[in-house]
């Protein structure tokens, strides 16, 4: 069975968080075929996500390589990413991967004041060490219970 | 397009163009002064926290200079950040404040962010397709900026004498340069008929209630308004900062990633 340009966009691997694909995240919109020809459609987390240019030479390496050979990628603003566009499927990979996926609710001041379990060793006894982790998605955390450092996606 | 034919352009762009342009020159020289701080911060937390803060800034500005860019014709965000002086610039004069010590850094980030935060949740419901687009995103990643320099100006206030002291040095050192960002001119106005964007003096009532409360929980005093200070433009400030800013394209003319 060959893979659909919309699959095989949506199975790339996000840059910084290799553990989800583009599509787990939502990131990829829209995937158009039209005479030989392949647009993708992404939508950045942040407007300043450095990872944006990234992505799009990914989607294109990865679309080659299945010999689709014009591909354009299409960077869209609007509607703005929310976190609530994550799969289910890329919600479990990240706990998976000791990152914790961002809460559903689309109450903020809750989701902030909400405690959040260590995703090694599963202690309530955790603090947020910043707003601000290592990418602009993530905020970070300490676990008191086992000592270590870990990260939450941010809700937006 | 050279850096003659750009100001010329942009002088008689129309005013939601300006408009764009005002608010890219804002957020770039903001986000230049948070990166002046980059190993300075008093812990790894705060240094990741101000580079993220000043990454999100350049993507906003990055957003808004593109689409002046498209209007006007030029090359890219990159002509307008590297391909101007000083002088065509025209952030508002609190963004251009120097960062004296951690709690200036923190108050100017607070005046700005309450600013800002309204603006862009205003700008959500422009009639400009684009400017409400970026609004949508600015406006989420403002709320995380608002929520963390309100936790230091509460956290630096209501502490020890020395660190309340040179908050409140702060807050009255740079309460002279918010009058500015409330006064309308005809780009504003121009763009506030046309429902692209609030009137400047709209944003008023909102950020006087929420700085209220924070200087409150704070335990800081809200200085008397003044008038603006007179400064000739472009003020050595600004000139520091785009000085710096443009070095590099200076040395290496064409330099690229």
């Amino acid at each position: 069975v060959t893979a659909t340009p919309a699959q095989i966009a949506a199975a790339v691997p996000d840059p910084e968080m290799p553990e989800v694909t583009l599509g787990d995240l939502g990131i990829v919109r829209m995937v158009e075929v039209g005479s030989g020809c392949v647009t993708v459609t992404i939508t950045p987390t942040y407007l300043g996500c450095p990872a944006v240019e990234v992505m799009a030479a990914d989607i294109v390496a990865a679309l080659q390589q299945a010999g689709w050979d014009r591909v354009d990628v299409q960077t869209s603003l609007s509607p703005a990413w929310s976190t609530a566009w994550i799969t289910s499927e890329g919600r479990a990979k990240l706990g998976a991967a000791g990152i914790v996926p961002p809460p559903l609710g689309p109450d903020l001041h809750h989701a902030l004041a909400e405690l959040v379990p260590c995703p090694r060793c599963a202690s309530r006894r955790t603090r947020r060490r910043s707003l601000f982790g290592s990418s602009p998605c993530r905020e970070a955390f300490v676990c008191e219970g086992c000592g270590e450092p870990f990260e939450r996606v941010k809700p937006v | 397009m050279t850096g003659t034919a750009l100001s010329r352009t942009l002088a008689a762009a129309d005013p939601v163009t300006r408009l764009l342009c005002r608010h890219g020159d804002r957020s770039l020289v903001l986000s230049h002064r948070l990166q002046q701080c980059l190993t300075h911060a008093p812990s790894l937390e705060e240094e990741m926290a101000i580079a993220n803060i000043a990454l999100d800034l350049l993507g906003q500005t990055r957003a808004l200079y593109g689409a002046v860019a498209e209007r006007i014709g030029a090359d890219g965000d990159d002509d307008l950040a590297f391909g101007r002086q000083a002088s065509e610039f025209a952030p508002p004069l609190l963004v251009e404040q120097p960062n004296t010590d951690f709690a200036a850094v923190m108050v100017r980030q607070l005046l700005h962010d309450v600013w800002t935060r309204e603006l862009w949740e205003r700008l959500h419901a422009s009639s400009d397709p684009f400017l409400a687009a970026v609004a949508a995103k600015a406006v989420k990643e403002t709320t995380y900026h608002l929520m963390h320099a309100t936790t230091w100006v509460v956290t630096l206030g209501d502490s020890t004498p020395e660190a309340h002291r040179r908050t409140q040095a702060a807050v009255d050192a740079l309460w002279p340069f918010v009058a500015e960002l409330f006064i309308d001119d005809p780009v504003s106005l121009a763009a506030a008929e046309r429902g692209v964007a609030p009137r400047a003096a709209d944003l008023r009532a909102a950020w006087d209630v929420r700085i209220g409360m924070i200087l409150h929980d704070a335990t800081l005093e809200r200085p008397n308004d003044v008038a603006i200070p007179a400064a000739a433009r472009p003020t050595a400030a600004l000139r520091e900062v785009i000085d710096e800013l443009q070095e590099l394209r200076r040395r290496h003319p064409g330099a690229r990633w």
